[in-house]
């Protein structure tokens, strides 16, 4: 159910935005595009930080701006979160303070109960006491997160938070990212450029050029569409959801279910019935006319060519079906040529290796 | 030794360069942050009037406003309609007076400090539930401390020092306009040169320590503009 209305215009000298978007009311939407995009004019419009002389803004049923009507809230009354790229802490206030400086703001104290959960969920009840210029850059970043969402918003809003991190630090704070992931009920709008990001997060995709939204829709989806960058890109990979379904101890492996299939994947530390998200590099798929008899690739499923284009440089992107399931495959166009591939032709496509993301 | 008018001059100097401050900061701040933000066609202009006591020789200021507060300008017309009189040779007059002459000392370090806090503390602020006002309070004035202790420290100690001004525009009234550094050239017309040595003495040991704790125990750094 879309909860989110979205509606902007606006020009500046050298560049211009104009979105129409109907976002869901749950998950996480990224705001993907490259610098210059404008997804970050959109955040900051949707916060009110930025005011688009034209634009409708309605999220959860309650209305933020309507230039036709001359309505716009100011941001400080919005009920929302938000995470700037950098932490943005204050400097003159311990940590706790930074975190209370919101709450203190509201009419309606959140409970105590929520604000101990969300210290532990972000690993910083051992900070309260330290000023900002005490931390790293990923502590702090993560004091932020917890500040926006101590207010309890309607929206969180997160403008490349990891941006100014090193890989490190990236990688401490992206368990954090996905386990708020999991846990949280309301809607995220996430500005990001990094692929790894949009792979590991993402629920729907928005993708942002020159102002305007060239596409929006689920993560699998928009990933292997052919008429996008990401399946263009050497990193071009596909997202699916899988379910955990035995452990084969001898072989470290673990073996998950995806649409009426099965995959073995390198042994994972978790429960049956385990929910996945895993990601399939295009370079990692090959295709086979027939079933491969003798072969050491382990993951070999039946699939159908639902399309295909190339690339100036001799690279073919195959987009397949496996039941409901899009899966994309870089081969070379001479390989395309030689199978004589079709679409809606049957083949068979052999999978090297995946990873896990979450 | 100080006799006691020149002991009522120096406890009038006080009083002038602590009112003169306090209404300094009070139309200095808004003035400093509206310059600090603005995008106005307007802000070079202003900005020029504010500094200009920066490079104006004092009695021609002074002498500017004897014009316009006497009983024939703008000002002395209307001060004398509303019953007030006239402004010159008064102490009201004489603080009004420090004020415009001491605000871009004021208006200077705190422009400068609001400058360099950016928009990123109020945009947090804001996305925070705080509202400008309440912002600028729990924000930028703690952030911009330094600015206002160099503000209040420059826009007092260049009041006590002024002379040409209050000539122009106090006179030289005892318990009304006559402040220290006018006793101190009154003494010395007098050649009574010891007294003004004590008055002298007390006015370069309070400006050397003022300035002292400004670059030491503040560690802020007025830049040459600040300081003229």
């Amino acid at each position: 159910m879309p909860a989110i209305t979205a509606r902007f215009q606006l020009a500046y000298d050298q560049f211009s935005l104009d979105v129409d978007l109907l976002l869901p009311s749950t998950g996480i939407t990224i705001l993907f595009g490259p610098s210059g995009s404008g997804k970050t004019t959109l955040l900051r419009c949707i916060a009110g930080l930025e005011k688009a002389p034209k634009g409708f803004l309605e999220i959860n049923g309650t209305i933020w701006q309507d230039s036709e009507h001359q309505v716009f809230l100011p941001t400080y009354q919005r009920n929302l979160g938000y995470v700037f790229q950098e932490a943005n802490l204050f400097p003159h206030l311990s940590v706790e303070a930074n975190l209370q400086y919101g709450i203190k703001r509201l009419d309606k104290r959140p409970n105590k109960a929520g604000f101990q959960n969300l210290l532990e969920l972000l690993g910083i009840e051992h900070l309260l006491k330290r000023m900002p210029d005490r931390l790293s850059g990923g502590e702090k970043q993560r004091v932020a997160i917890a500040r926006a969402l101590a207010l309890n918003p309607d929206i969180l809003l997160m403008d490349e938070p990891l941006a100014a991190l090193d890989f490190k630090r990236k990688q401490e704070i992206l368990p954090f990212l996905t386990r708020l992931h999991q846990q949280l009920e309301i809607p995220v709008l996430y500005v990001t450029h990094s692929h790894q990001e949009v792979a590991q997060l993402t629920d729907t995709l928005v993708l942002l050029e020159d102002g305007k939204v060239q596409a929006s829709g689920s993560l699998s989806e928009t990933l292997s569409r052919l008429d996008l960058p990401f399946a263009q890109d050497k990193e071009a990979s596909t997202v699916w959801q899988a379910t955990l379904i035995a452990h084969e101890t001898d072989y470290h492996l673990t073996r998950v279910a995806i649409a009426g299939d099965t995959l073995s994947l390198p042994s994972i530390d978790a429960p049956i019935g385990t929910s996945l998200r895993i990601q399939i590099y295009a370079s990692d798929v090959s295709i086979a006319l027939e079933k491969p008899k003798a072969t050491s690739i382990l993951n070999i499923l039946p699939a159908i060519i639902n399309d295909f284009t190339h690339d100036a440089y001799g690279q073919c992107i195959v987009q397949l079906k496996i039941g409901p399931q899009s899966l994309l495959a870089h081969i070379t166009l001479k390989s395309a040529i030689i199978l004589n591939l079709k679409c809606g032709m049957p083949v068979y496509v052999q999978i090297k290796g995946t990873s896990l993301l979450n | 030794m100080l006799t006691s008018a020149d002991l009522d001059t120096l406890l009038l100097t006080l009083e002038v360069a602590s009112l003169a401050t306090l209404f300094m900061l009070l139309i200095g701040t808004p003035l400093a942050w509206w310059l600090a933000r603005t995008n106005s066609a307007f802000k070079g202009l202003i900005n020029a009037i504010v500094s200009l006591p920066l490079v104006l020789p004092p009695t021609v200021l002074g002498f500017y406003l004897l014009v316009l507060m006497g009983p024939a300008g703008v000002i002395g017309k209307l001060t004398t309609e509303l019953g007030l009189g006239t402004l010159p040779f008064t102490f009201p007059g004489l603080v009004i007076a420090s004020v415009l002459y001491s605000m871009p000392f004021v208006v200077q370090p705190l422009q400068a400090a609001f400058t360099s806090i950016g928009q990123q503390p109020l945009e947090a602020a804001a996305t925070l539930r705080a509202s400008p006002l309440d912002s600028f309070f729990s924000i930028i004035v703690p952030l911009t401390k330094p600015g206002f202790l160099t503000a209040s420290i420059l826009g007092f100690t260049h009041t006590v020092g002024e002379f040409g001004v209050v000539l122009m525009i106090g006179g030289n009234i005892p318990d009304k306009t006559r402040v220290v550094s006018v006793q101190i050239y009154n003494h010395v017309e007098a050649l009574e040169y010891s007294e003004a040595h004590w008055l002298a003495g007390c006015l370069l040991a309070f400006s050397f320590t003022v300035l002292l704790i400004l670059y030491t125990v503040l560690k802020t750094q007025p830049n040459v503009q600040q300081l003229k």
